[in-house]
């Protein structure tokens, strides 16, 4: 084949070519996780991954479980729908193990102002005091119960 | 063996069931949960975000977010009178520890929490040069830190500015609405410790979700929809000068 007469330089460089190619399959096979492209052009394995992190805050029916009766107060007040965490914190542990892991009993000193210090910011129907002038220093539990915080409901906790 | 027209009207649809069954995917750690089911969202109610704050606190401790940075945060806007180009935003320390009183002297103040926008067309995982960034299956965007250089060209390419580089762990870190909870038939920390129900998760897959009788009555607005990210938080109540 005249055509190829003298192109033995061509074929060495091609094979050198294939040669490369093929080392790269095998570091690309060693290198890419199994399942990257799974779902698309990232490692499929991530997202369990990110779904298997610990949970921090138990949620609202992990609470009920065993505070019904605390339930029932909120119930028939204003915080009916507070979640329990929204002041108490995250509680995952106290659920796992509620006898060693004993969560603190919220400051109402600090915690009531959080949300109902007044400010022109805060939506106009939304109760809010000036708790200086309000209390003039009294703790906040000793007229409202945090559970169910309206004075005539005279709620127990 | 010679792959006539017949043989492969038979195959496709079978190639076709075998696809979505791989794309379907379970997660180990969530057996009952389908990808595919879900579309995930946020809707924030404006008007009833009071500013507290707890939102930031618990997305704090739920993702162990260094102090400083923030996977979300409340911005309080002030505008006066007509000049809504230029309203002043205040977010001490992300609203952490709430805000400073507000005199009611007339002018139009509110609170707007913000978030990962968890865009369907998201430009930050459209940059990303090793695909350690990427929107799931159900929609949410996610960072896969074990894979990300830590380049930062996601950090600049949100336009919500709601990506970070991990001060330790040097890798980019955001929002992942709380993935590790929603997989698990919880709300995010935020939605769980809000107070008011101004955040609420989404789920836009499905058609008993509250969500989408809430869409047809309700005027909403995402964030910078010039953008066309295809951004799914949906505010309600949304001001024209917030940016």
């Amino acid at each position: 084949m005249s055509v190829f007469k003298d192109a033995g330089h061509l074929f060495r460089f091609a094979g050198l070519f294939v040669a490369a190619f093929l080392v790269f399959l095998i570091i690309r096979e060693y290198v890419v996780p199994k399942s990257f492209g799974q779902y698309g052009h990232y490692r499929g394995n991530a997202i369990a991954e990110i779904a298997a992190h610990p949970v921090k805050f138990a949620g609202h029916s992990a609470c009920e479980t065993c505070h019904s009766d605390v339930q029932e107060v909120k119930n028939v007040g204003k915080h009916a729908h507070v979640n329990c965490e929204a002041c108490h914190g995250p509680q995952a542990k106290h659920a796992a193990d509620p006898g060693s892991v004993t969560p603190p009993k919220p400051d109402t000193a600090t915690l009531c102002v959080r949300c109902h210090a007044a400010s022109a910011a805060k939506p106009k129907d939304f109760p809010q005091v000036a708790a200086a002038d309000h209390s003039g220093g009294v703790p906040c539990e000793t007229c409202h119960k945090p559970h169910s915080p309206a004075i005539a409901d005279g709620g127990s906790k | 063996m010679k792959i006539t027209r017949r043989h492969l009207i038979i195959l496709l649809p079978a190639a076709a069931i075998a696809w979505k069954h791989v794309l379907a995917g379970s997660l180990e750690d969530a057996p009952n949960y389908t990808m595919t089911e879900h579309w995930w969202s946020m809707l924030i109610d404006i008007p009833k975000c009071i500013g507290c704050g707890n939102c930031v606190r618990a997305c704090q401790a739920e993702n162990e977010v260094p102090d400083g940075y923030f996977r979300t945060w409340v911005e309080r806007y002030h505008v006066k009178d007509w000049d809504l180009a230029d309203p002043e935003v205040i977010s001490p320390d992300g609203g952490k520890e709430g805000f400073p009183e507000a005199k009611d002297d007339g002018d139009k103040y509110f609170f707007v929490p913000k978030l990962c926008n968890h865009c369907a067309d998201s430009p930050c995982t459209q940059v990303c040069p090793v695909g350690a960034t990427f929107v799931t299956p159900d929609g949410v965007v996610l960072v896969d830190q074990k894979y990300c250089l830590g380049c930062a060209y996601c950090v600049q390419a949100c336009p919500y500015g709601c990506r970070y580089i991990h001060p330790e762990k040097k890798v980019a870190d955001k929002c992942t609405l709380c993935y590790h909870r929603i997989t698990k038939g919880l709300t995010t920390a935020c939605c769980e410790s809000c107070p008011t129900g101004a955040r609420k998760l989404v789920d836009l897959k499905n058609p008993r979700d509250p969500i989408h009788e809430f869409l047809k009555t309700h005027p909403v607005q995402v964030l910078k929809p010039q953008m066309a990210t295809g951004a799914k938080v949906f505010y309600s109540g949304l001001d024209g000068s917030v940016r």
